[in-house]
């Protein structure tokens, strides 16, 4: 077994381990393939599992022969091991710097973790692309196999939803147009009024202006007649021009005459991947000044980057829903910022989205069947210090937009924060294989739903979900508009404050919320079988007064 | 009435900011009081009621082809826009309006025409109802440390303090004069608050008036006196709230602050809070900020920062745990002041008082707290709201801070106050509003002169008879934040933009229900239940061949029940509307916004004028048909 390899020092006594708002610990550290576990070895003491995944980065410092390393986690966290005895330290250190860095998928945890819970629902079939899309389909749509061998495009699924009007050899050209061959498919339909909402790449246009009938065929077979359509690029103008130099490029008015362009300007990669380095690096800051607190909150533009993502859904969601218009949304390859406004349009639209099985499912359609490169993306967090290549908190953003609107309508979600932070950590480092690989198609290859188990297997068993039920949920079947002034919009505490402050006065006012509903519940209950009782008396009291 | 040149206009168009292309017709009257909007719709017949001594600026923007415009900013921080069709009669009610709202003498202000249908023995309980000597028993005093004093009687001493004070019991009216001498305006070191669980204090008074070197004997005197009236502690702190700079500057005026070697036994602390006039113009940039059409976030957040406002909540935040873990850890009495010892040492004691006493987050005890370190301790109301037209470099927003303060608290311990936001804005309404006499003048002897106790009605009655509406449904006296001292995180990242307080004109339409509304309706549903339960139990369980007489008597009953039941179901059925046909639009928020002079508690964003509409409010106001969000980026949406 190779981790034995890494693991240099497997065992420590006497370690201390500081975490913030907890009691410190003193036990014993061990290391394993993919966990480090500090252990009090005490029954009532709870014990640290952490996953080398979770590890960013670690930072070593030594006073005398005690030596300390400061452990930054993926989640945000960080923790404090004072380990006695340099050699131990270092050994420690260099080990989970190994450990927690492993090339190869295929050593990653899922691969060998066993569920200790019954697996009921298999979550790997939970959201079949045929069953997600079905649902969708009208006369106009149909499910095409043209990537059945991920030929076409590499990031796309092997189903998916395109017109009927356009058969597979059109596909394969319009293609060759698109960034990445990621042609339009279909991302949502609006029952409503029967408006689509469709994702792409960018037209390869180049310079020169490169045109492609069928590109334009098939957008266009989603119009009505007579109507027009939008494409939201989700580049700012300069952005997109300059991306014809490399190839790429945007739809020109002159092929597409029946559609307008609107350019939003969504940041992408290391932008955000800085934006989040600073407003973590804000977050943690220790002084007490206020002008320095919101200065660096400011510089981060991190809620910059969350107000033009939910501007721009709302733009798309009111393209479909007040404009009763298609829109067509791509950035550069179509597989970041545009998938944070399709799904999040969706949120605003489609009330199934706001449901615990609606929102798994939008995440399985809209990030991982869609591919978002979920692997590259969340390689690294907010403590890493190597240069980000392709590391970028684009899902991040996205919970972040969703826990937004689901602040400002607490009672039109049928989940809660909880869940939104569960996603986000397990995006980062999981026991589970959801969200590995870069795309279907290599999740295929890695033989996830054989070899792990699906984060929503273990989700949805009534006894987790209770913990991520918004006690407030009332179904609200309108589409919610999220207000995005600046005042509106406020800093995801419970991710980016999570490990700064004590949660306890608000886990207390979140129990106490849900004792209120649920008294309620009870007391409706009673009132409702008190009134059972008496329409029987009523009936028993007629026959008495009968006679 | 002279002042109202026109009493009626029609054809005026109330804009609404949430939707400006989409202005409401009707007639605009000016009474003595309000200035009342009546929507011309037929159907609605809907009514905006603005008080005008809630008015702080009208101004007359250029003419538009749709007339002339006229903006009503009030205190509260709502902003009315009408359109006039004609410049004639928007220059008419332009003068007269800026008349109204700038009232001369205390005779013009409202409370003193206010006449709620109630009879004289209800107003006079009413002003009974808040009794501070009844609170100073409450805190335990006098006892065998402190004493009540004589020497202010009749305001002989400090004509800015209440006459009844508390002093150490080795005190005597001598020193109490001889202290009163040598401090700015005779605000003598007094007691506000006892702890009754160690016997520490906080003690309040102004600035010495020690120059570079006077020493004043009864001074000193006085601050060993209440050293020792604490035998939990050696020593005592003597906490200047201002600046060390300003307090320097005082001293070449011959003010300025405690020599440590000329008093045995202080420990001498600055805290840093600005003056009045820094506050007063941080709150106006942070309004500029506010009123910034779509800002990104860079202006927004740039503009907080700039403004200097929360650092300003936080320096108070932070003198008040400064005093209260002195007083609760360290078991030290605090003598708090700074210039004039009415503004910042009110602030520092009152937050001191409310992190250290549970009594002081329930809804009795807030106003307690405010009449006692506010009204009584001589804040001078009408100077820093200009309730009177005068020197506007008076005005300052000393309380709306020590309101965002408790806010501020309130979102770190949610289950620890008895009272919601709702009544820390309608407070803050009544402060600037005029409405009631609580917050006359600038002095317990102004308002005695006044007579505000004969010829005004009391706040405090009032909010305590509509208390039902302040109530934070997440509140128990039981649980454990409701106890002992708050230890609140003061971190900068602790402290929110209060949206609640300075977007007051934005928010009060087409907003979802927040998470305090939804369960305030629960929670009044499930008192509904519990009494109908209770009821019910009283029904004599029916034996198999109940006696005729007590059969009937169960009839009787049961059909109540029945009604009642009826009653439930209809509730039940509002709180989960299906589609709601008609969302509401814009004016009628602003219809629930009306000023009505028997219910001035309409007057702001409430939901909850009765308790089937408020029912309906769980559902969010959201949908089709609904008026889209006014923060929406409107130009970003122009896609058509």
């Amino acid at each position: 077994m190779e981790f034995a390899e890494l693991i240099k020092t497997p065992r420590v006594d006497g370690v201390v381990l500081h975490r913030p708002f907890m009691p410190t610990v003193e036990g014993t550290l061990c290391l394993t393939g993919h966990h480090l576990i500090l252990s009090s070895r005490q029954d009532n003491t709870e014990e640290l599992w952490l996953l080398h995944s979770n590890i960013d980065y670690i930072e070593k410092r030594f006073v005398g022969s005690l030596g300390t390393i400061i452990v930054k986690c993926k989640d945000l966290r960080i923790i404090q091991l004072d380990i006695p005895g340099m050699e131990e330290c270092l050994n420690i250190a260099s080990s989970i710097e190994a450990l927690s860095t492993l090339d190869s998928v295929s050593l990653m945890y899922p691969f060998f973790y066993r569920p200790m819970f019954e697996v009921v629902e298999d979550g790997w079939n939970m959201f079949l692309p045929e069953e997600i899309t079905l649902t969708l389909l009208t006369d106009e749509w149909r499910l095409s196999s043209v990537n059945k061998d991920f030929g076409v495009c590499p990031t796309y699924p092997q189903l998916v939803a395109v017109p009927k009007a356009v058969d597979d050899d059109t596909l394969r050209k319009v293609a060759t147009f698109r960034h990445g061959g990621r042609f339009p498919v279909l991302s949502y339909y609006h029952k409503k009024n029967g408006m689509v909402m469709m994702r792409a790449g960018q037209p390869l246009t180049g310079t020169n202006g490169r045109r492609c009938k069928e590109d334009e065929k098939l957008i266009n077979a989603t119009l009505r007649p007579g109507k027009r359509g939008y494409i939201i690029d989700t580049r700012a103008i300069n952005v997109a021009q300059q991306a014809k130099a490399r190839g790429g490029g945007f739809e020109q008015e002159a092929s597409y005459p029946q559609w307008r362009r609107i350019h939003k300007a969504i940041e992408r990669y290391n932008i955000l991947q800085e934006s989040l380095i600073k407003l973590v690096e804000a977050c943690n800051d220790q002084s007490q000044s206020m002008d320095r607190w919101l200065s660096k909150l400011e510089a981060s533009n991190w809620q910059t980057h969350v107000k033009e993502i939910v501007t721009t859904a709302c733009l798309a969601a009111q393209c479909i829903d007040r404009e009763g218009a298609s829109v067509l949304v791509h950035g550069t390859e179509g597989t970041d910022s545009t998938l944070q406004v399709t799904s999040l349009a969706q949120i605003i639209l489609d009330p199934c989205c706001r449901t615990m099985r609606g929102f798994q499912s939008l995440v399985e359609r809209e990030w991982l069947q869609a591919g978002h490169p979920f692997q590259q993306r969340c390689a690294q967090s907010a403590y890493s210090n190597s240069k980000a290549r392709l590391e970028a908190p684009v899902f991040l953003l996205f919970l972040d937009c969703v826990w937004q609107v689901l602040r400002q309508f607490p009672c039109s979600f049928q989940f809660n924060e909880h869940f939104l932070v569960l996603l986000f950590e397990h995006a980062y480092a999981s026991q589970f294989g959801t969200f590995l690989g870069n795309n279907a198609a290599e999740r295929l290859k890695l033989k996830l739903p054989q070899k792990t188990v699906s984060l929503w297997s273990w989700v949805n068993r009534p006894q987790e979900m209770e913990r991520f039920l918004n006690p407030l949920y009332e179904p609200n079947n309108l589409v919610i508009w999220p207000s995005v002034a600046p005042q509106s919009l406020l800093l995801w505490e419970g991710v980016f404050l999570r490990w700064n402050r004590s949660s306890k006065c608000l886990d207390e006012a979140y129990d106490e919320m849900v004792h209120i509903i649920e008294y309620n519940k009870e007391l409706q209950s009673k009132v409702n079988a008190l009134r059972r009782q008496l329409a029987q008396l009523e009936t028993g009291d007629g026959l008495l007064e009968t006679p | 009435m002279e002042h109202i040149r026109t009493p009626k206009v029609e054809h005026v168009s109330l804009i609404d900011r949430a939707s400006p292309r989409k202005p409401c017709v009707g007639t605009l009257y000016l009474t003595a009081s309000h200035s009342i909007f009546v929507e011309h719709d037929a159907e609605r017949h809907r009514e905006t009621w603005v008080l005008h001594s809630l008015v702080c600026l009208v101004e007359k923007l250029p003419t538009t082809p749709a007339g002339c415009p006229l903006l009503l900013r009030c205190r509260n921080f709502q902003v009315f826009q009408f359109i006039i069709p004609q410049e004639k009669d928007c220059q008419d009610v332009h003068a007269s309006l800026t008349r109204l709202s700038r009232p001369e003498r205390y005779a013009e202000l409202y409370c003193f025409s206010f006449n709620p249908n109630t009879d004289k023995e209800a107003r006079e309980e009413g002003w009974s109802a808040i009794d501070l000597q009844a609170e100073y028993r409450r805190m335990g005093l006098p006892n065998h440390l402190w004493q009540l004093t004589m020497a202010n009687r009749d305001y002989r001493v400090c004509d800015t303090y209440p006459s009844d004070l508390y002093v150490p019991k080795s005190v005597t009216t001598p020193i109490v004069v001889g202290s009163s001498k040598f401090r700015s305006r005779g605000r003598f070191p007094t007691l506000t608050y006892y702890h009754r669980d160690n016997h520490a204090t906080i003690c309040r008074s102004s600035q010495p008036l020690s120059g570079f070197s006077a020493r004043c004997l009864e001074d000193e005197q006085m601050l060993q006196a209440i050293t020792s009236s604490n035998p939990g502690s050696s020593f005592m702190y003597v906490v200047d709230t201002r600046p060390k700079l300003n307090a320097m500057a005082n001293r070449a005026a011959g003010k300025g602050y405690e020599n440590e070697d000329n008093y045995s036994n202080i420990r001498f602390q600055f805290l840093g809070i600005e003056n009045i006039h820094v506050m007063r113009s941080s709150q106006q940039k942070m309004f500029e900020v506010c009123d910034l059409r779509s800002p990104t976030m860079t202006d927004f957040l740039w503009g907080l920062e700039n403004s200097g406002w929360l650092k300003h909540i936080k320096a108070i935040l932070d003198a008040g745990v400064f005093i209260a873990r002195a007083v609760a850890e360290e078991g030290v009495s605090v003598l708090v002041h700074c210039s004039d010892g009415w503004d910042r040492t009110a602030q520092a004691c009152s937050v001191a008082s409310l992190l250290l006493d549970p009594f002081y987050r329930t809804l009795k005890g807030l106003m307690v707290l405010i009449e006692r370190d506010w009204v009584s301790f001589g804040h001078k109301f009408s100077h820093r709201y200009g309730h009177l037209d005068g020197d506007p470099r008076e005005v300052s927003p000393v309380m709306d801070q020590f309101l965002e303060c408790v806010w501020q608290l309130s979102l770190q311990f949610p289950c620890a106050f008895e009272y919601n936001e709702r009544f820390l804005l309608h407070l803050h309404e009544q402060i600037h509003s005029c409405q009631f006499g609580n917050f006359l003048g600038n002095s317990q002897k102004e308002r005695e002169e006044l007579r505000v106790r004969e010829r005004t009605h009391s706040v405090w009655a009032h909010l305590w008879m509509n208390r039902a509406d302040y109530i934070n449904p997440l509140y128990r006296p039981d649980h454990s934040q409701t106890q002992g001292v708050l230890r609140p995180a003061t971190a900068p990242y602790c402290f929110k933009f209060w949206r609640g307080m300075y977007c007051r004109s934005e928010q009060v339409h087409q907003r979802p229900p927040t998470v305090t509304d939804v369960l305030t309706t629960v929670r009044e549903e499930s008192q509904q239940l519990e009494a109908e339960l209770s009821a019910q139990q009283e029904v004599p369980r029916g034996t198999a061949h109940p006696p005729v007489l007590s059969c009937f008597l169960m009839m009787c009953k049961m059909e109540i029940k029945l009604c009642a039941l009826h009653c439930i179901f209809y509730l039940l059925k509002c709180r989960f509307p299906c589609h709601r046909g008609e969302p509401e639009s814009l004016l009628q928020g602003v219809a629930r916004n009306k000023l009505k002079s028997s219910d001035p508690d309409l007057s702001t964003n409430s939901d909850q004028e009765s308790g089937v509409t408020d029912l309906s409010c769980l559902s969010p106001s959201s949908g089709e048909d609904s008026v889209k969000d006014p923060d929406s980026d409107e130009a970003a949406y122009s896609t058509a």
